[in-house]
C-alpha cells in the first residue's frame, strides 16, 4: 500500500480522476444546474481537450527539464484523454440524443463541430488500442508515425469547441494557443534550441539543475 | 385569437398560484432562504406584486421551477455563462428607471418606471420560451400587452418598425466590459408583431418582481421568438420606419436573422432547430411551429418565404 503511495502514478491516477468523481459529487447532490446533461457533456468535453494538452505537454516539458523520465506518465494520461473523450462521446450518443442513430447520423453528417468531434473521437481508438508496451514493440516504427495522429486529435478537438460556441470564443482560443505552444515546441530547429541552451548552460552536464527548470 | 381560459386545461396539469404562494409561505415559515432556494421557490425577499391578475393565460405545460428561470440565463450583458448573470446582476441598479419613447410617435416622452408598471392592469401569462441554443421553458410572468403601451404615444404612419435598447453602462453591466456583442444590444419587431396581443412588456414572473438576471426592470417577452428577441432590462424605445439592424443580425448576420421565429424547418447554420430540450425534463421533445403559438401569430407572416425571413 505504501508502495502504491509513493508511486506517482497513483497521485496522477487519482487526480485524473477528480474531474469525474465532481461531477459525480454534484449529480448526487443536485448540483448540475438547470440543465445537467449540458453541463455533464461541456464538462467531460473540457476535461479531454485538458488532459489532451497536458499529455502532449509531456514531451516538451520532458527537453526543457533534462527529466527522461516524465515520459513514464504519458501513457496513463493519454488514456485519460481518451476516457473523457468516451464519457463525452457516451453522454452525447445516450443522454443526448438517447441512442437515437438516425438523428446522430444527421448530426455528423450535417453539422461540422459534430463531424470534427466525432473524427477526433474515433481516430482515438486506433491510439488506445495501441497504447501498450506490447503494442509499442510489435509497430516499431510505425508507433510513432500512427501515434502523431495526436497532434490532429487535438487540433479537431479544439476546431470542435470552436464551432459550437455561439458567440465568446475566448475559451476555445485559450485551448487553441495552449495546443499551438505545444506544437511549436516540436518543431526541429525549436528542439535544437532547446537543447543547444541546455547543454550550453552548463558543459558536460546536460539537463541537470538548470535556472527556473520544472519539476 | 385564442387565449386560453383556466377551464380548458386539466387541473392536473398546472400548479395553481395559490399553491405555489401556499408552499412559498410554508418555505419561508422555516425561514430558510438556502431551503427555499434549493426547492426552487422564488426566495424570501423577492418583492410580490400587488393587484395581479392571475391566470390571464394559462398553459397545460408544467412550469418550469423558479430557480431554473433564474439562474440559467443569457444575459451577456453579465457575462456569456448560464450562471453568469445570476452571479453578477446584483450590480444592476434598477431605480430610478427610465424608459425614453422616441422616433415616430406623436407623444415622445420619458416613462419613470413606476409610471410604465400603471400604465395598464398587471396581468399573470404563462409563456413557453423557447432559446436559440435548443432548450426551453415554462414561464408565469407578469406584465400587460406592449400594444398598451404604443397606443398611448401614438405611432405616425412612418412607423413600421419597433426598436427596443437595453442599458448600456459597463459599470453596472460588467459583461459589457467584454466586446462580445456592439453594445448596446438592440432588438427589434415589425409594427404589427409589436402590436400583437401576445407580445408582452414583462415587469415580473411567478407574481414576484422581475429578478434583475431575468431583465428587470422591464423586458419584453415574445414568446413564438427565439428568447433573444425578447429585449431585457430596457430604457429605449424607438419608432422607426427601417427595419433594425439588430445586435445578433450586427454580430452574426448568417446566423441570426431579423424576424427570429422559432421554427423547427429552418435550422441553426450550425445546429438543428427540430428538437429541444425542455428544462427539467430529459428527453428532447419536438419543437414547435412559431413555439406552439401559430394558430395566433401564423396570419402576420403569410406569403413570407420563413426560410429567407428567418
Amino acid at each position: 500500500m505504501t508502495g502504491a503511495l509513493r508511486n506517482p502514478r497513483t497521485w496522477i491516477a487519482l487526480i485524473c480522476l477528480l474531474p469525474l468523481m465532481r461531477l459525480i459529487g454534484l449529480a448526487l447532490t443536485d448540483g448540475l444546474g438547470a440543465n445537467p446533461i449540458e453541463f455533464i457533456t461541456r464538462s467531460t468535453g473540457t476535461w479531454t481537450l485538458v488532459s489532451l494538452l497536458v499529455t502532449l505537454a509531456i514531451t516538451p516539458l520532458r527537453r526543457l527539464s533534462g527529466n527522461a523520465g516524465l515520459v513514464r506518465y504519458r501513457r496513463m494520461l493519454g488514456l485519460f484523454a481518451f476516457f473523457y473523450a468516451c464519457l463525452h462521446g457516451l453522454t452525447y450518443f445516450w443522454l443526448d440524443q438517447f441512442f437515437d442513430v438516425a438523428a446522430i447520423a444527421r448530426d455528423i453528417l450535417k453539422r461540422p463541430f459534430v463531424t470534427v468531434g466525432f473524427a477526433a473521437l474515433v481516430l482515438l481508438v486506433p491510439l488506445a488500442l495501441t497504447s501498450s508496451r506490447a503494442m509499442m514493440r510489435r509497430l516499431g516504427r510505425n508507433w510513432q508515425r500512427l501515434h502523431r495522429l495526436v497532434y490532429a486529435i487535438a487540433l479537431l478537438g479544439v476546431v470542435h469547441y470552436l464551432w459550437l460556441v455561439k458567440k465568446d470564443v475566448t475559451e476555445p482560443l485559450v485551448y487553441g494557443g495552449v495546443l499551438a505552444v505545444l506544437l511549436a515546441l516540436r518543431l526541429p530547429w525549436v528542439v535544437a534550441g532547446i537543447e543547444r541552451a541546455r547543454r550550453g548552460s552548463i558543459p558536460g552536464r546536460a539537463g541537470t539543475h538548470l535556472p527556473g527548470r520544472a519539476e | 385569437m385564442l387565449i386560453r381560459t383556466p377551464d380548458d386545461i386539466p387541473p392536473s396539469e398546472i400548479t395553481p398560484p395559490d399553491v405555489y404562494r401556499e408552499r412559498r409561505r410554508f418555505m419561508q415559515s422555516l425561514g430558510g432562504l438556502a431551503l427555499g432556494a434549493a426547492l426552487g421557490a422564488p426566495a424570501a425577499g423577492a418583492q410580490s406584486l400587488p393587484g395581479v391578475r392571475r391566470g390571464a393565460m394559462t398553459l397545460d405545460e408544467a412550469q418550469t421551477p423558479y430557480r431554473d428561470v433564474t439562474t440559467y440565463n443569457n444575459f451577456y450583458e453579465f457575462g456569456t455563462g448560464k450562471a453568469d448573470p445570476a452571479r453578477y446582476a446584483g450590480s444592476l441598479k434598477t431605480r430610478p428607471w427610465t424608459v425614453a419613447i422616441e422616433g415616430a410617435v406623436k407623444k415622445p416622452g420619458v416613462f419613470d418606471i413606476d409610471t410604465l408598471l400603471k400604465l395598464a392592469p398587471l396581468e399573470e401569462r404563462v409563456y413557453r420560451m423557447r432559446c436559440v441554443e435548443g432548450w426551453s421553458m415554462v414561464i408565469p410572468w407578469v406584465g400587460y400587452p406592449l400594444n398598451a403601451l404604443i397606443r398611448q404615444v401614438e405611432p405616425t404612419g412612418n412607423a413600421r418598425y419597433v426598436e427596443f435598447h437595453t442599458l448600456h453602462d459597463p459599470a453596472q453591466m460588467p459583461g459589457q466590459r467584454a466586446r462580445v456583442l456592439d453594445w448596446p444590444y438592440v432588438e427589434g419587431l415589425r409594427l404589427d408583431e409589436a402590436m400583437h396581443p401576445l407580445t408582452l412588456l414583462a415587469v415580473g414572473l411567478y407574481g414576484e418582481v422581475l429578478p434583475r438576471q431575468n431583465g428587470a426592470p422591464v423586458r419584453l417577452v415574445v414568446p413564438w421568438k427565439y428568447g433573444f428577441k425578447s429585449a431585457k432590462s430596457i430604457v429605449r424605445i424607438r419608432f422607426v420606419e427601417k427595419q433594425p439592424i439588430t445586435a445578433w443580425m450586427a454580430a452574426a448576420p448568417r446566423e441570426y436573422g431579423f424576424y427570429s421565429n422559432v421554427n423547427p424547418n429552418v435550422d441553426h447554420p450550425r445546429w438543428s432547430q427540430a428538437r429541444e430540450r425542455r428544462i427539467g425534463e430529459f428527453r428532447k421533445r419536438d419543437t414547435l411551429m412559431f413555439n406552439g403559438y401559430g394558430e395566433q401569430v401564423a396570419s402576420l407572416y403569410r406569403g413570407m418565404d420563413l426560410k429567407t425571413y428567418f
